[in-house]
């Protein structure tokens, strides 16, 4: 990992926002350095707009710092800007003006150069697939296309960073691949900041994860790191010779045994909060040596995957069920 | 100039709009009704006149009748152009553009004013078409056609103000349009609280309030201005009315990020 050598983006100290009574975030803080994508996953309403608008300063944190690019987004709110390309969750387009038209006025608004402004929207419309369609009347675009008109707003200046608030809503699977695969390919130069509430976008583009739920960070690592927590953390077993189920729950690593309909089990492994070093505790070669030496005729073997989905699940469910599940872990 | 592209912006969207154009219609139509009016009861008053020493010529016949009757209409009309400014930008969420750029909040608010200005200038320029064609069949008085234009343009610059700041305090349009229409009626009708309590006893705590709210009727300084007397004072008062409110309005938009 180079990720210390690679320059910070955006740092967020111990951010907090009320809205009234309520509160959105709660003590959020992380980092994005250059070349990341960071995917910002949650429920609806957990806080990840909140967090976008504070990013992109349209929204004043109750306390906390961000720095983008090193500067501070409250104090020096115009150098800050600069360094920031943000789509928000509804783009912001003129419906009235042509697509050329709205890209020069961004261009303007984030002080391009009049010389290069033509060749940054020209840039901008090709790399968002916009070539097509540069004379025509935002208003008359379809969803798809109007979506990109926001990335391009977003990217026209080529900011080091780049903050995305669900940029593929509304669109079809083969714009959502395209938008998906801009997005991997923004992060040669940019630093890009995701809210998605749809998983697999996550898991397509994203380098590292961040989990949100009641304005609290639940989770942050990196995509490897959650795909070492989605290894397997059960099994499904085919034997011909069926040994008594308590014999197969006695092995090491096995937490319990449920008898499947067509005859296999399922062993669940023994630790229910799947960690890293799940691969070193992994129970399956201590089964199969079991089953060869006690002649049970193992014929299929298959590991099941948490899917992240899961791991979304788990992570944001209410602290009713969490304690209704550690309730259920220590009664086992 | 950051503030030139918003106010271009501004005027150009105003102008794909068929509001804009409406607007200049119905304004120009009216105005030229009320014009040729003028126009009539001048030349059938003109023999009678022309006996008299000292009598009021063609400007003051025409053109101060005609810029009274302009300011009434313009008090009617701004609204209706200052309402969208901001309350649009955010009901369409386009003003996150705005504030993710790299743009102060006075910036933006004197773009969107000078945006608004140019568009009442045109207005105002096609105004002045009318009092200028008289030139065709007489003279008139530049001075008090200037003074007239002057308080005219001043006018509506203080409307506009009015109109934006009103327009950053909500996302409905309307809501803008009808509490711009109030304030800009109440700053007006300010003048009869005034006049009523003119002649009262001047140690009268009601005169004193009454003068103080005949002071900041734009009516009263607006009606100097076309008699073509040319008062620093009055232009002063129209210069503090705009900056309160622009300032107001910068205010009120830094506001917007620290919603409660």
């Amino acid at each position: 990992m180079t990720l210390m050598d690679n320059q910070v983006l955006v740092r967020v100290e111990h951010l907090y926002r009320y809205y009234g009574e309520t509160c959105a975030l709660n003590d959020v803080s992380f980092e994005v350095s250059r070349g990341e994508v960071l995917g910002f996953l949650g429920p609806n309403g957990a806080g990840k707009s909140t967090t976008m608008q504070i990013l992109s300063g349209n929204l004043a944190p109750s306390a906390g710092r961000v720095w983008i690019n090193g500067v501070d987004i409250l104090k020096q709110p115009k150098q800050a800007k600069a360094a920031l390309g943000y789509l928000p969750d509804q783009p912001p387009l003129y419906r009235e003006l042509t697509v050329n038209e709205y890209l020069q006025y961004c261009a303007r608004l984030h002080r391009i150069p009049r010389g290069e402004q033509r060749i940054a929207i020209e840039r901008a419309k090709q790399r968002c697939g916009l070539t097509e369609v540069g004379k025509r009347l935002i208003g008359n675009l379809s969803k798809g296309y109007q979506q990109r008109v926001g990335i391009a707003q977003a990217i026209v200046h080529m900011p080091a960073l780049v903050i995305l608030d669900e940029p593929t809503v509304g669109l079809d699977p083969i714009q959502m691949r395209e938008i998906r695969a801009l997005i991997r390919e923004l992060s040669g130069e940019h630093g890009v900041i995701l809210s998605t509430h749809i998983l697999p976008e996550i898991q397509a583009t994203c380098d590292r994860v961040q989990i949100i739920n009641k304005g609290q960070l639940m989770l942050s690592d990196t995509l490897a790191g959650l795909q070492a927590r989605m290894h397997s953390s059960s099994m499904v077993v085919g034997l011909h010779n069926m040994p008594p189920l308590a014999e197969l729950a006695a092995l090491p690593g096995i937490g319990s045994v449920e008898l499947l309909a067509d005859g296999r089990v399922r062993l669940h492994h023994a630790s229910h909060h799947v960690s890293h070093n799940i691969l070193e505790h992994n129970p399956a070669e201590a089964l199969v040596a079991r089953a060869v030496q006690q002649g049970w005729r193992l014929y299929e073997l298959i590991p099941e995957r948490v899917s992240l989905e899961q791991i979304f699940v788990d992570i944001t469910r209410t602290e009713q069920h969490e304690a209704d599940d550690v309730a259920r872990d220590e009664a086992a | 100039m950051i503030i030139f592209s918003i106010a271009a912006r501004e005027l150009r969207s105003l102008f794909l709009s068929p509001l804009a154009w409406t607007i200049l219609a119905v304004v120009q139509f009216i105005l030229a009704y009320i014009f040729l009016a003028q126009v009539d009861v001048f030349l059938q008053v003109q023999p009678r006149l022309a006996a008299l020493e000292g009598a009021p010529g063609m400007t003051e016949l025409v053109i101060v009748p005609l810029f009274g009757n302009a300011a009434i209409l313009l008090l009617l009309v701004v609204p209706l152009v200052t309402m969208r400014l901001i309350s649009e930008e955010r009901k369409a969420q386009t003003i996150s553009l705005l504030f993710s750029s790299p743009v102060s909040m006075t910036e933006i608010i004197l773009g969107k004013y000078l945006g608004i200005m140019g568009f009442l200038l045109i207005m105002l320029a096609l105004i002045t078409l009318m009092p200028l064609a008289l030139l065709l069949g007489g003279a008139l008085d530049g001075g008090m056609l200037l003074s007239g234009l002057l308080g005219l343009g001043l006018l509506l610059a203080s409307f506009a103000a009015v109109g934006l700041f009103m327009s950053t305090l909500t996302a409905q349009p309307v809501v803008a349009a009808v509490s711009t229409f109030g304030v800009l009626l109440l700053l007006w009708l300010l003048d009869w609280a005034g006049n009523n309590s003119a002649g009262n006893d001047p140690s009268d705590i009601t005169g004193i309030a009454g003068g103080v709210f005949g002071y900041l009727s734009m009516l009263r300084h607006y009606e100097t201005l076309l008699k073509g007397m040319f008062d620093s004072s009055d232009v002063i008062y129209y210069l503090l009315l705009i900056i309160l409110f622009l300032g107001l309005s910068v205010h009120r938009l830094n506001a917007d990020r620290m919603q409660p």
